[in-house]
């Protein structure tokens, strides 16, 4: 087991070390130089001055170069300045990850409190009525734009009947709990109906293929009832798949939190990475960037993990790929 | 073989035939049949689009400052926007290119995974676990994140052709491969399973005994059967791919004005949702009804094509 865990984070090590040269390559191929945005910023500048100025930041030097130099500084901690805050990035970033954390921390807890729930109780029910409608409405939160379904909240609750802020965390000059709650009212929903219709759909059919299974048979047949069964015997199992999935969709999850957080001028990762990659902020960019793959792959590896530790008919001893 | 083909029919009350059941199955599923026929009237909309915006006497592109927001009326059956074109023409435009883009990329995502994982589950060994390693990666990356910054990178350093940078629709062909360039790896993971266990059936080694080469294994004995997943897997991303396309664009990063897209059409409705918030209503209900019909005729092909759920 400790072996296929150092070889997971050592493979995660690798997809991470190579995206930080692909997104470095791809973050140099962006419209936008930073020479001539310092050249457009003081028009005194010569031509001369722009060739001084790319040789004494390194610009002219080839690309695996620039990356190497780019990592030393980035692996001793240096990560540089943000061209729209004027300070390190490390000291921008912690807010912003505090309030992604916060919205999609509450909108995970309410998708799964709602998603698990209704996923057992529409498998129970196959071929009714009820199923049929949560279904229905489970395709609809899948195929509903987001971005669009932030907009008519905003028109229906901000514009048409103004209760609810439409943008940012707090009001100008920062409000109290209450305010920030009402703040985070519009952006947790839009982020939960994101997500929140294909986890009740992966509960639905965990837990039909649980039902399905011998034990589940020799439990009724034991005399024990409906409840029971499921409470005892079925969750559980169904939970396993469940817990994979929705780890595995850890990368779709902060996809809609970017979505959301844009929609919303709600100031977290994803419209910091958003907002960075629109205004030439390359160093920001970059660290944005990768700091979301890694916590991607970490969210991939803990799903792995998890696997392994909720079923122990799982053994990842030697040989063979992964049974997936 | 026409009587043949009679007497070796039995007297049966429907058709024998795999595609016969399959046909059954799906037209049991209501909803699959419903969008199915809401996609091919779309689809055809789309292509005639030319031909309605002459018979109704509007063009999409035409800024009339007089008409700005104007309501619905007889020459404008859904009103004008805020630069008075008229929003029908434009929609069915949108649509136009929705469905393009979405078909499009989801087709080459299809070709794309099936070509990486045909051969890493019929050859195995090494190759296969590069390109389940590649797989694997590219899941693993922030999708959307990634989709921006591909979207807004500078084509002139990418040291594309002139000519091409310059095509009017060069910000249709971009989304189509940056889309494709990330989406092909359900196919892959699906065909690579497939191959990797229909290469130990007996009509395979048979095949090989013949002496039959692995392309022509690949190609005639095992892409066959992972047709049906793939059918499955391609409808559902088309949907999937519209979603892309159409935040990509609301972003400002997609489809490119003065091409309509249902997506970058909502980008100038939001700064109007003050004064004229229909205008944000007609392009997001589009983009909704579309991809839910796709996500459901994907649901009932999958029913319809599980070999397991054969009955009667």
């Amino acid at each position: 087991m400790s072996r296929y865990v150092a070889g997971r984070l050592v493979e995660s090590l690798v997809v991470l070390v190579i995206m930080s040269f692909v997104i470095y390559a791809l973050i140099g191929l962006m419209p936008g130089d930073p020479i001539d945005l310092m050249i457009k910023s003081d028009p005194r500048l010569t031509p001369e001055d722009a060739a001084r100025l790319r040789a004494v930041y390194g610009l002219d030097k080839p690309l695996t170069e620039r990356y190497l130099s780019w990592a030393a500084a980035a692996l001793s901690g240096d990560f540089g300045n943000s061209r729209l805050y004027a300070r390190p990035v490390l000291d921008v970033m912690p807010g912003f990850l505090l309030n992604t954390l916060n919205l999609m921390g509450i909108s995970f807890v309410i998708s799964v409190a709602i998603a698990v729930p209704v996923g057992i109780y529409a498998a129970l029910r196959q071929q009714t009525a009820a199923d049929y409608v949560i279904n229905l409405a489970c395709f609809a939160g899948i195929s509903v734009p987001i971005f669009w379904l932030a907009l008519m909240l905003i028109i229906v609750f901000a514009v048409l009947i103004p209760v609810l802020p439409a943008s940012g965390v707090s009001s100008i000059g920062g409000g109290d709990i209450l305010d920030r709650a009402r703040h985070l009212v519009l952006p947790v929903i839009t982020l939960t109906v994101f997500s929140v219709g294909s986890y009740t759909r992966f509960m639905r059919a965990a837990t039909i293929e649980v039902m399905r299974q011998d034990y589940i048979r020799t439990a009724f047949a034991k005399g024990a009832d409906r409840q029971r069964v499921v409470v005892h015997h079925a969750l559980r199992n169904a939970m396993l798949p469940v817990v994979t999935i929705v780890a595995l969709s850890f990368g779709t999850l902060f996809s809609g939190a970017l979505i959301t957080e844009t929609m919303f001028a709600y100031p977290g990762m994803g419209k910091l990475i958003f907002d960075s990659v629109m205004g030439n902020d390359f160093n920001m960019a970059l660290v944005t960037l990768l700091f979301a793959t890694l916590v991607t792959l970490l969210a991939n590896l803990g799903a792995d993990l998890a696997y392994a530790w909720l079923d122990p008919r799982i053994s990842y001893g030697g040989g063979g790929g992964r049974g997936r | 073989m026409s009587a043949l083909h009679e007497t070796a029919r039995p007297a049966a009350r429907g058709p024998r035939t795999v595609w016969g059941l399959l046909l059954r199955r799906l037209l049991g599923h209501q909803l699959a049949v419903g969008s199915a026929a809401f996609l091919v009237i779309l689809g055809c909309l789309a292509i005639l689009t030319p031909v309605i915006e002459a018979g109704l006497g509007v063009e999409a592109n035409a800024v009339d400052l007089t008409q700005r927001f104007a309501g619905p009326t007889a020459g404008h059956w859904l009103g004008t926007d805020e630069l008075g074109r008229d929003l029908l023409a434009r929609l069915l435009y949108g649509g136009q290119v929705s469905l393009f883009v979405g078909i499009v990329a989801a087709l080459a995502s299809a070709v794309i995974g099936t070509l990486i994982g045909l051969p890493a589950g019929y050859y195995g060994g090494r190759l296969d676990a590069v390109l389940m390693r590649l797989t694997d990666g590219v899941i693993a990356l922030p999708l959307l994140p990634l989709l921006i910054v591909l979207a807004a990178l500078d084509l002139n350093k990418l040291g594309l052709p002139e000519a091409l940078v310059n095509d009017p629709n060069v910000s249709l062909y971009r989304m189509i491969v940056i889309i494709s360039l990330v989406g092909w790896t359900t196919v892959a993971r699906l065909v690579r399973g497939a191959a990797l266990s229909l290469r130990e059936r007996e009509y395979v080694l048979a095949a090989t005994a013949a002496g039959a080469g692995g392309m022509r294994i690949m190609a005639v004995h095992i892409l066959p059967n992972v047709v049906s997943p793939i059918i499955v897997a391609t409808t559902l991303s088309v949907g999937n791919v519209i979603l892309l396309e159409s935040v990509l664009s609301f972003l400002g990063l997609g489809i490119q004005p003065p091409i309509a897209s249902w997506g970058n059409m909502l980008t100038g409705a939001q700064e109007l949702i003050w004064s004229a918030p229909v205008l944000a209503f007609y392009p997001g209900m589009l983009i909704f009804v579309t991809v839910i019909a796709f996500n459901f005729l994907g649901d009932g092909l999958q029913d319809a094509l599980d070999p397991r759920a054969i009955e009667g």
